[in-house]
C-alpha cells in the first residue's frame, strides 16, 4: 500500500513501513544500490520506491547510509531501538 | 527504527546543503544515533567545527555550537573544555581542516590530553573549495592541484594521533555505519582526547578527478581499499598499498587535563608550589 502525506511517501505492508522524504531525498543511489534484498527501485526522478517491500528484512542499511535522513524503515509491530552492538535493533 | 535523528537536528535547516551522496550526512547520523544511545541532554553537548563542507555540520544539530575559523575547532574546544569541563564536547573536522592548517592544534590537544572527543571526517580533499589536495590525499590520486597525480605522501592521521597522545583512537567508514557508530559511542565515553576518522566520499570533488563521479562509485571504492585491522597486520608491504586498515588502534587511561589542571589549581590555592 502507498499512501503520500506532505512530502512523505509511506509504502507499508503488514509486518514493515517504509518512509521516504521525497523533499530531502537527493536521489544518490546509495539505498538503492546497497539493499541486499533489492527491495528499492529508483522512480524516474531517483526517488526510491518500496517495490518489493514484502521482501525487505529490516535490516536498516538504507536508513543507515542515507546521507540525507530521508528514508526511514519501521516494523509496524514494536518501534525498535538501536543497538549499537551488532545494530540489530533491540526494544 | 526509533526516530532519533529528528529529536537532534535543526528541521527548519533541511534538506542540507551537502551534495547528493555526500558523506557528511552518512557521519552526522552516525553521531546522532551514538550520542543518542548515551542519553545525553541536548544542553550537556557542545560540538565545535572549523570552515570545509564537513564543517558545516554544526548548523544542523541542536546542541550547544560553534562553527570557528578554518583548522581552528580544536583551539576553541579547548577552551570550552576548560571553562566548563562538565560540558561533552565535540570536534568535528575535515581532513583539510584538521591535517593541513589545524594539524599543529591536532597534535598538541593529542599531546594534552584533554577530554575532547574529535571526529574527522576524512574524504581525503578539500571539498568546499574545489578539490585541492590535503595532507590525507593518497600518493598518486588526483587533485585540481595535482593534476598529474599527487607526489605527497599522505599522513596516517590516526597514527599521528595515538603516537601524539591521544587516548583512543579509531577509524572507519561511510560504507560501515554500525561500526562508526559504535567507536564514536565508544569515543565519546571516553575520559581523554579520543579521535575516530571516518573515511568519506566527495563524489563532486574527489570523484570527478578520480573517476569516482557517482556516491556508488566512491561507496565502492572505499569499500575496496578498507580492511580489518587484523588482517591488515598480516599483508606483506606491498599488500598493504592503496589499502586503509579499519578498526581501534588505542583504548588506553592516562590522566586527563582538565582533571591535572584542578590538582594544580588546588596546590596554588593551597600556596604550594616549587618553592
Ligand atoms: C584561513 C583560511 N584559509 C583557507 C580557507 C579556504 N578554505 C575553506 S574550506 C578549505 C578546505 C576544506 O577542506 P576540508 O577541511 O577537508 O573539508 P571538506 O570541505 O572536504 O569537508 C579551505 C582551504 C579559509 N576558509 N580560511
Ligand atoms: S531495511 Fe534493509 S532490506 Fe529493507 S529496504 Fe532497507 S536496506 Fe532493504
Ligand atoms: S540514500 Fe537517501 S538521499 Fe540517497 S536516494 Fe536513498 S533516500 Fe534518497
Ligand atoms: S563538495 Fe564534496 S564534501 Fe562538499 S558537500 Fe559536495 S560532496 Fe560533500
Amino acid at each position: 500500500m502507498v499512501t503520500k502525506k506532505d512530502n512523505m511517501k509511506v509504502y507499508q505492508n503488514e509486518e514493515t513501513k517504509i518512509i521516504v522524504n521525497e523533499e530531502w531525498c537527493k536521489s544518490c543511489g546509495i539505498c538503492i544500490n546497497y539493499c541486499p534484498k533489492k527491495v528499492l527501485v529508483a522512480n524516474e526522478k531517483g526517488y526510491p520506491v518500496a517495490e518489493k517491500i514484502d521482501d525487505c528484512i529490516q535490516c536498516m542499511l538504507c536508513e543507515l547510509r542515507c546521507p540525507d535522513f530521508a528514508i526511514r524503515v519501521e516494523n509496524r509491530k514494536k518501534v525498535a531501538n538501536y543497538n549499537m552492538k551488532d545494530g540489530s535493533l533491540e526494544d | 527504527m526509533k526516530n532519533v535523528i529528528e529529536k537532534y537536528i535543526r528541521k527548519e535547516m533541511f534538506p542540507h546543503i551537502w551534495c547528493p551522496g555526500c558523506g557528511n550526512g552518512i557521519v552526522l547520523g552516525a553521531l546522532i544515533r551514538a550520542i543518542d544511545s548515551l542519553g545525553w541532554e541536548k544542553d550537556e553537548v557542545a560540538m565545535v567545527s572549523g570552515i570545509g563542507c564537513s564543517s558545516r555540520i554544526t548548523g544542523y544539530v541542536d546542541f550547544n555550537t560553534m562553527n570557528t575559523t578554518h583548522g581552528r575547532a580544536l583551539p576553541f574546544a579547548t577552551g570550552i573544555k576548560m571553562s566548563n569541563p562538565k560540558l561533552k564536547v565535540i570536534a568535528v573536522m575535515g581532513d583539510g581542516d584538521c591535517a593541513a592548517i589545524g594539524g599543529n592544534h591536532f597534535i598538541h590537544a593529542a599531546r594534552r590530553n584533554i577530554d575532547i572527543t574529535a571526529v574527522i571526517i576524512n574524504n581525503m580533499i578539500y571539498g568546499m573549495t574545489g578539490g585541492q589536495y590535503s595532507p590525507m590525499t593518497p600518493t598518486g590520486k588526483f587533485g585540481s592541484t595535482a593534476p598529474y597525480g599527487n607526489i605527497d605522501q599522505n599522513f596516517d592521521l590516526s597514527a599521528l594521533a595515538a603516537s601524539a597522545g591521544a587516548s583512543y583512537v579509531a577509524r572507519s567508514s561511510i560504507y560501515n555505519p554500525n561500526q562508526g557508530t559504535r567507536f564514536i559511542k565508544k569515543a565519546l565515553s571516553k575520559k581523554g582526547f579520543s579521535v575516530v576518522e571516518i573515511i568519506s566520499d566527495c563524489p563532486i570533488s574527489y570523484g570527478r578527478m578520480n573517476k569516482l563521479r557517482t556516491p556508488v562509485k566512491m561507496m565502492e571504492w572505499i569499500k575496496s581499499i578498507s580492511v580489518p585491522k587484523k588482517t591488515w597486520e598480516k599483508l606483506s608491504v606491498e599488500e598493504k598499498k592503496d589499502k586503509i586498515p579499519m578498526g581501534e588502534f588505542l583504548d588506553i587511561c592516562i590522566p586527563e587535563y582538565t582533571d591535572k589542571y584542578k590538582e594544580v589549581c588546588a596546590i596554588a590555592q593551597e600556596g604550594g608550589g616549587n618553592e
